[in-house]
């Protein structure tokens, strides 16, 4: 025993793998629930009248979104961080016993938090802003928690063999801090029961609840720096730092310009700051913020595609993997999606297109193909090349992992195809009016126009809830799948019929 | 007579064209010297994924008496 080769040390990845795949499934499948509430108000009773309070709309949006973002996302960006971590900095996290208990107890704290917001979520308990509706206790909890992820990262950076620090590391750092600054400062909040109202009454409401440090158009500044940076430096910047790992690895080609990577990385960084305010356009937040909002967003295509150009000339050369390998599938139109969604999402931000797409169902579309093109397709072809590694197998089923690939990407375009439809449709019929200034249609003539592309969406979305639990029987077949020896394991997975 | 709008915007003209410069100047400085200070290749960096194992050599090993 004590004379075995150090090796990479994958207890806490596999941990985190564990609560994507389940968290996943959570998310998405409320998210499908969600769809077809939307296209048949009746599911909102789906279990009837007397829990309708559990199962309507309102109640389950914020834990779908918060499922996706803070427990599938976020796992997913943990398991990367503690499989590509050691590697590229070539140290084990076996030769610390700090950082290997450090390791677990970020993955049981951050548990535990998962459990006390679905508990908290379904409950109604929620200090109502977009996907910061945690209350302040858990606020504090998340904060330890994320600590703890920096302890790790840098406590790992602390012990590296190798001087330099590999592009994805940049990019874990990055969603590291980012993320820090971005929570702490739209969570400021003052709990009621410290308040005293005009009337004089104190100890206000319950001993959970709070409000915002933050006013009126303040709080919405606030709010939406904070929003859209979340898309930032949990949607982009971490799942770069995964596609930057897994295509060269996967394939075994060299990234195509290691100094445009460096370049996208520190556009990037400057740019995305200043473009959350494009959600606010024609509110009442001051003109230039709004014009400064639109320009950085434009500006943002530059980075963007910088990354995501990289990444498809990696392949150069070597296309006949893109056909051969769902693997590498899953990566190539995951970076194809982030062109497109980095696109789509600068011409929303143009004022002018702004005035009908605001509010409308075509940016529920571009965020989607956002997460469901890029996001979620990265982070399953992350776990599926992690999978024969940590567990020394091969994955069980190639065909099982092409068919999954072709049921999600059917379930993709149908999602933001609807979506574009719908949003349009819905921008344009909100603005109609006659000649006299009247508006030409009520709000229910855009409802029943919508009803067709609604349950299309639900389809698509089910279609890619099929998927994911494909990816999860995959996965899970793999732990008893053939094992393979370690020279299997150098670039392309080995796959199973 | 000179506002704070007025000062505002040269401000950020400026500071634009400063950021502009900066920018284009990374860029040259990249390409022109194709390595970092270290001496390294800029483009054998990315050979820290694709030779990963633990005992692959490091392109830059961190020796202890160079980092103190």
């Amino acid at each position: 025993m004590e004379n075995r080769p150090l090796e990479y040390d994958y207890s806490v990845a596999k941990m985190f793998m564990f609560t994507t795949i389940i968290l996943g499934i959570v998310g998405m499948l409320i998210g499908v629930i969600l769809a077809f509430q939307l296209a048949f108000p009746g599911v909102n009773l789906i279990l009837g009248e007397s829990l309708a309070e559990y199962t309507n709309f309102s109640r389950l949006r914020p834990l779908h979104t918060d499922a996706v973002i803070f427990g599938f996302t976020l796992s997913g960006i943990f398991a990367t961080w503690y499989y590509v971590g050691q590697r590229v900095l070539k140290v084990s996290m076996a030769e610390s016993k700090f950082l290997m208990a450090l390791g677990k107890i970020h993955f049981w704290l951050y548990l535990v938090v998962v459990a006390v917001v679905v508990v908290s979520l379904l409950a109604g308990v929620t200090s109502s802003k977009e996907y910061a509706e945690f209350e302040w206790p858990i606020d504090i909890a998340v904060v330890v928690v994320w600590v703890t992820f920096g302890m790790s990262i840098f406590g790992l950076i602390g012990i590296r063999r190798e001087k330099s620090l590999y592009i994805s590391i940049w990019y874990y750092i990055a969603t590291f801090l980012g993320i820090a600054m971005l929570y702490l400062f739209n969570n400021m909040a003052i709990p009621t029961m410290l308040g005293t109202s005009a009337a004089g009454e104190s100890g206000i409401g319950a001993w959970y609840h709070s409000v915002s440090m933050y006013a009126g158009t303040n709080d919405a500044l606030v709010q939406w720096w904070y929003g859209h940076n979340a898309v930032a430096f949990g949607f982009t910047v971490p799942i770069v730092a995964m596609i930057y790992y897994f295509l060269p690895k996967e394939s075994g080609q060299a990234i195509y310009s290691y100094k445009l990577s460096l370049l996208s990385f520190w556009g990037l960084m400057f740019v995305y700051l200043w473009a959350g305010g494009h959600h606010l356009l024609y509110s009442t937040v001051p003109d230039w913020m709004q014009t400064m909002g639109s320009i950085f967003s434009i500006i943002l295509i530059l980075p963007s595609w910088g990354s995501a150009i990289n990444m498809l000339l990696t392949m150069k050369g070597e296309w006949q993997q893109v056909a051969a390998s769902p693997l590498i599938k899953f990566m190539v139109l995951g970076s194809t999606f982030y062109m497109f969604s980095t696109l789509e999402g600068p011409i929303q931000a143009i004022k002018s297109v702004n005035a009908i797409a605001h509010f409308t169902d075509w940016i529920v579309g571009h965020v989607h193909d956002g997460v469901l093109g890029w996001v979620g397709f990265m982070i399953m072809a992350a776990l599926y090349h992690m999978a024969p590694r940590v567990f020394k197998r091969e994955i069980y089923s190639k065909s099982l992992m092409a068919a999954q690939f072709w049921i999600q990407t059917l379930g993709v375009v149908l999602y933001f195809t609807s979506m574009w439809i719908a949003g349009i449709t819905q921008g344009m019929m909100w603005r109609a009016h006659d000649e006299f200034g009247n508006l030409a249609y009520s709000f229910i003539d855009t409802v029943t126009v919508l009803h067709p592309y609604y349950t299309i969406r639900g389809v698509g979305g089910l279609l890619y809830l099929v998927g994911f639990l494909m990816f999860a029987y995959n996965i899970y077949k793999t732990m008893s799948a053939r094992p393979v020896e370690e020279r299997e394991l150098q670039n392309s997975s080995p796959m199973g019929a | 007579m000179v506002d704070i709008a007025q000062l505002q915007a040269y401000g950020y003209f400026t500071l634009t064209i400063l950021l502009v410069i900066a920018l284009y100047g990374y860029i040259y400085h990249l390409y022109s010297t194709k390595k970092d200070a270290d001496g390294v290749d800029y483009e054998s960096y990315s050979d820290m994924a694709l030779k990963d194992d633990l005992g692959d050599t490091p392109v830059l090993p961190r020796s202890d008496d160079k980092e103190k």
